[in-house]
């Protein structure tokens, strides 16, 4: 039960880290590398706010929802499409995005570090609550419970609204939507604005039970690529059951077996599933 | 000749005054400093090393500079990032010493950093006052680089402190035998790890939980439900800055019930205490402090009024008496000859804020091992040569 | 073809000659960043070699040069082996784990091959660091040799010169041109009659050795070896971008890319010490932008513009 409990709690951690990138990549196809500093973005005006102003983090997700959706258009239209426009092929959009992305994420480390340079340590929600049993606290509940609500809206608006279908054209299929009359920029621009809003939400969260600091970004960013990829790019679903898989495997290792190989089996999970599902788990085949 | 040196210093005094932004070079003392501004270090260098050398500079300069061979050096610092990475680090060093041609420079954070500089040092004379530097082969990589100087203690020190209050409690009748041990499975952690578990169990310890946990674990819930499913009496974690606090918050979550508990590196942080408050009174961890020592006293207010930040309860003092070590060297010895202000940190005793330094063999055999949370303040309860150790307190709840 | 092909091995050679020359021309300043920087060349042109042609861009390179700087330390600090000997075993470990891999990964392509390297490299880090933990136990992994910079750089030279030559003897082969069908078209390749599986793993199996040998070499230069830091994934994205940035599809494409890049690096460090970090960043977005092809689509660019003015 305790395995259960923690499990889902942090696989809804995860889902909060990957479901932003897997918009980004699966329909704007933007191989992000700044997804971890979004993150931490998040994760830092949280911190900030808390520390200087005596505001919510709950708040604060809300309030960087919006801004960080802004923020991530304008970084996708100024910044991306002229990368998108020039590229003949994905294969070139992938190089061009991975070296951008890069970049960014280079410079927003710097800044972040020019306002925080140290931990972000703070606490918010840390009373213990006991789920069937099994103890656990205040503020990996709520992420779990964002991380449902994100995934769940997410799923319903992909697949009920009108929008919601237009992007899902684009995530399978870029020229085959431009022909039926979709605005393929546009959905493109909105899921890649879409999606960092999610991650940054999701860091704003997450900061209050992860001590974090301006250059931590990588690490989510890694778990968010592996995540994304054996749930398979571009659907939803895939992303879900793969952070469950994670969150699931990771707890029972630890407890079972031994912590010090908690993040060895989860890698150890994933290279599996590649090799006998080599596009992932919800993935489509491509050729 | 004499007369003219006065001259000369009564021209720069008066200039200093009229431009006080403005400094004459040769009047100037270069200290370089590669630090780790960005990467996984970079928190722990901002919260113990930055704030320090803004400091000592500070005072030096405050008081007309470091008094060279009868000239008034002012200090000014060369500093670049190496984000963290050796490769880098190695590279800015040599900048500083061939580009930027600095007379001193402060040892690097992190005990990989201290050895990858010391030959690039080294081969220039440069004498580094390390501090966060921690290892069982001081004697090994004293010999090989001369240049290389420890102040902060060795691993072996580190535990046997732990094992010391134990011991002590155990004979006091206030635990049984029973420990968890868990460590973070990166160098010092493991290497910790490894001494303890012999220390422990030569002691008639018990380690009914020994489990290391890998480097940015997100999760450490399952690791604190196994140590506390394990019914120990006490729980000593080998853990890193973000470890240490994740463990904590575990430990209050769960309710952990044990009398000793210890976590190491970033416990004596400030903000360790501001995170969680009450709730981690009577911690135990790697480091400690004597607040009450006036000399500390007076340190630790004027690193809150010039930095203003709060200096960690551990290896802050350590950084600034190290860097006093280095500037009553240079005006010891009178010279910026490097090799002579190297030999006058081994022949000499420095009076600092840790009180009197002198190295034996480049070690000072003079700091805090084992510090514990008490009131909001985290005192110094295991050391050695130092004065003011207080009692352990046991730990009772998470409140 | 074939004459211009000797011509480049012709220059590859004078210019490996004279860089044998840097220790003894420049101050310990230089040579500490031509070391960084010939690392580099050492690691992409390997990097090169493989994902050139194949078009498989591979994030494994951290885990090759953590196998070669572990190897040598655990063997030299805790069992007292010779240098030589712990960097030919780690080439050894490396190559037969980059066959594995190459065998494993087959069946998968594009991005799913990227991160497949990548989890497998983060996989082989904590492997490493929990085996350290619980059955090595060691205190602390020094290496402590007499090789200085130069020693270093020399070494790195000469695996940075073979992996070129490897290379360039690699293209003029029936497994180079395999592998330039294979980049362009797999399916293709396989309908020819291509064995693409073996022709790709013969390659991966080189970047794999090379990837150890540079660990190896490195490790005597950190002194103090952390399992985390060996096994760096930055190194393997910096690796990935530094060939990139000169452009993958030439195998000098990493020289023009790495050794402009070093001193913009350096640079930036000297004049930004506060916020090197933020405008490196800067100058990555702005590459993106002013080079779309790398360093080696600019020049040949330039190339052709020169000949056709010409005539």
């Amino acid at each position: 039960m305790d395995i259960l409990v923690s499990g889902l709690l942090l696989a809804g951690t995860y889902a909060l880290m990957a479901l932003g990138l897997n918009l980004q990549y699966g329909v704007a196809r933007i191989m992000n590398l700044a997804n971890g500093e979004m993150l931490v973005l998040g994760a830092l005006a949280a911190f900030w706010l808390y520390i200087n102003a005596q505001v919510s983090p709950l708040l604060t997700v809300v309030m960087v929802g919006p801004i960080a959706f802004i923020g991530n258009w304008l970084i996708y239209r100024f910044l991306l499409v002229p990368l998108v426009k020039r590229s003949k092929n994905q294969g070139q959009l992938e190089v061009d995005s991975i070296l951008a992305t890069f970049g960014m994420s280079f410079f927003i480390v710097g800044i972040m570090v020019s306002i925080e340079g140290g931990f972000f340590a703070y606490k918010y929600l840390s009373e213990t609550i006991s789920i069937l049993g099994s103890t656990s606290s205040l503020n990996r509940l709520a992420a779990f419970l964002l991380a449902v609500v994100i995934g769940g809206s997410l799923y319903l608006w992909l697949n009920r609204t009108r929008t919601g279908v237009a992007v899902r054209a684009v995530s399978v299929s870029t020229e085959a939507a431009g022909l039926v009359g979709i605005d393929v920029p546009k959905m493109s621009a909105l899921a890649f604005a879409l999606g960092g809003a999610v991650t940054s939400m999701g860091g704003s969260l997450i900061s209050t039970f992860y001590t974090l600091d301006a250059s931590v970004g990588v690490i989510f960013t890694m778990k968010a690529l592996i995540i994304v990829i054996m749930g398979g790019v571009g659907d939803v679903r895939g992303t879900i059951v793969a952070a469950i898989i994670l969150g699931i495997v990771e707890t029972a290792v630890a407890t079972l077996v031994d912590p010090g190989l908690t993040l060895a089996s989860a890698y150890f999970i994933f290279l599996l599933i590649l090799l006998f599902r080599p596009q992932g788990l919800f993935g489509r085949r491509t050729a | 000749m004499k007369r003219r040196t006065n001259l000369k210093l009564a021209a720069a005094a008066a200039l200093a005054l009229a431009l006080p932004q403005v400094a004459l070079a040769e009047d100037t003392l270069k200290l370089g400093i590669v630090a780790h501004k960005t990467g996984p270090l970079a928190g722990g260098e901002k919260v113990t090393q930055t704030p320090n050398v803004q400091l000592w500079i500070h005072e030096v300069n405050e008081r007309g500079g470091l008094n060279v061979g009868g000239t008034q050096m002012k200090v000014e610092l060369v500093e670049y990032d190496d984000k963290t990475n050796p490769g880098e680090h190695i590279k800015a060093a040599n900048r500083l010493i061939n580009q930027d041609n600095v007379h001193f420079i402060v040892a690097p954070y992190g005990t990989g950093f201290n050895i990858a500089a010391a030959p690039i040092y080294g081969k220039s004379g440069y004498p580094m006052v390390a501090v966060s530097a921690i290892t069982d082969k001081v004697d090994e990589l004293a010999e090989r680089f001369p240049n290389l100087f420890f102040t902060l203690g060795t691993t072996t020190a580190f535990v046997e402190a732990v094992r010391d209050i134990l011991v002590e409690q155990r004979d006091a009748g206030n635990i049984g035998n029973k420990v968890a041990m868990v460590n973070v499975a990166d160098a010092f952690g493991i290497e910790l790890a490894d001494v303890a578990r012999q220390a422990f169990t030569d002691a008639g310890f018990e380690l009914v939980y020994d489990k290391s946990y890998p480097l940015g674990t997100p999760d450490l819930s399952p690791v604190m439900k196994g140590a506390k499913a394990s019914a120990a009496d006490a729980f000593i974690a080998w853990s890193y800055p973000p470890d240490s606090f994740g463990l904590a918050e575990q430990a209050i979550i769960e309710d952990l019930d044990v009398s000793i508990y210890y976590s190491a590196v970033a416990t004596s942080f400030p903000a360790f205490f501001g995170a969680y408050g009450s709730k981690i009174d009577n911690v135990l961890g790697a480091g400690g402090t004597n607040v009450d020592d006036p000399k500390i006293a007076a340190y630790r207010q004027a690193h809150e009024e010039v930095t203003g930040a709060t200096p960690d309860f551990w290896a802050s003092a350590n950084t600034y008496a190290a860097l006093e070590v280095l500037g009553q060297a240079i005006e010891g010895a009178g010279t910026l000859d490097r090799n002579t202000v190297t030999q006058y940190i081994k022949d000499n005793s420095f009076d600092t804020i840790m009180g009197t330094l002198d190295f034996e063999n480049n070690f000072s055999e003079k700091f805090w091992t084992v510090g514990q949370w008490q009131d909001g303040v985290f005192r110094g309860v295991k050391g050695v040569n130092v004065d003011g150790a207080v009692d352990v307190r046991l730990k009772d709840g998470w409140k | 073809m074939s004459r211009s092909g000797f011509k480049e091995l012709a220059i590859a050679a004078c210019l490996a000659i004279l860089a044998g020359f840097v220790p003894l021309v420049f101050n310990n300043y230089w040579l500490s960043i031509s070391v960084t920087a010939m690392m580099y060349i050492a690691l992409c042109t390997s990097w090169v070699m493989f994902s050139g042609p194949t078009h498989y861009i591979s994030l494994a390179s951290g885990a090759f040069f953590g196998i070669g700087g572990y190897l040598v330390a655990t063997g030299m600090s805790d069992y007292q082996m010779s240098f030589w000997l712990m960097a030919g075993i780690s080439a050894l470990v490396a190559t037969i784990l980059a066959g594995l891999i190459g065998a494993a990964t087959l069946r998968l392509s594009g991005v799913y091959f990227v991160i497949f390297t990548l989890g497998l490299a983060e996989m082989i880090r904590n492997l490493v660091s929990w085996v350290q933990n619980n059955f090595l136990g060691s205190r602390g992994l020094y290496v402590l040799t007499d090789f200085t910079e130069a020693h270093i750089y020399w070494m790195l030279l000469v695996l940075a010169a073979a992996a070129y030559f490897l290379g360039w003897y690699i293209n003029r082969s029936r497994l180079g041109f395999a592998l330039r069908i294979i980049g362009n078209d797999e399916t293709v390749a396989r309908h020819v009659g291509i064995n693409t599986a073996t022709a790709k793993i013969v390659l991966f199996m080189t970047t794999g050795f090379f990837g150890a040998l540079v660990g190896a070499v490195i490790a005597p230069r950190y002194s103090y070896i952390e399992p985390n830091q060996v096994f760096s994934p930055e190194l393997s994205f910096m690796v990935v971008i530094m060939a990139l940035l000169g452009g993958a599809g030439r195998l000098w494409g990493p020289i023009v890319g790495v050794i402009p890049f070093t001193l913009v690096w350096e640079y930036v460090s000297l004049q930004f010490p506060n916020q090197t970090t933020m405008f490196i960043g800067l100058i990555f977005l702005l590459i993106v932008f002013v080079l779309p092809n790398g360093i080696v689509g600019r020049l040949e660019q330039v190339a052709v513009k020169i000949r056709q003015g010409g005539h």
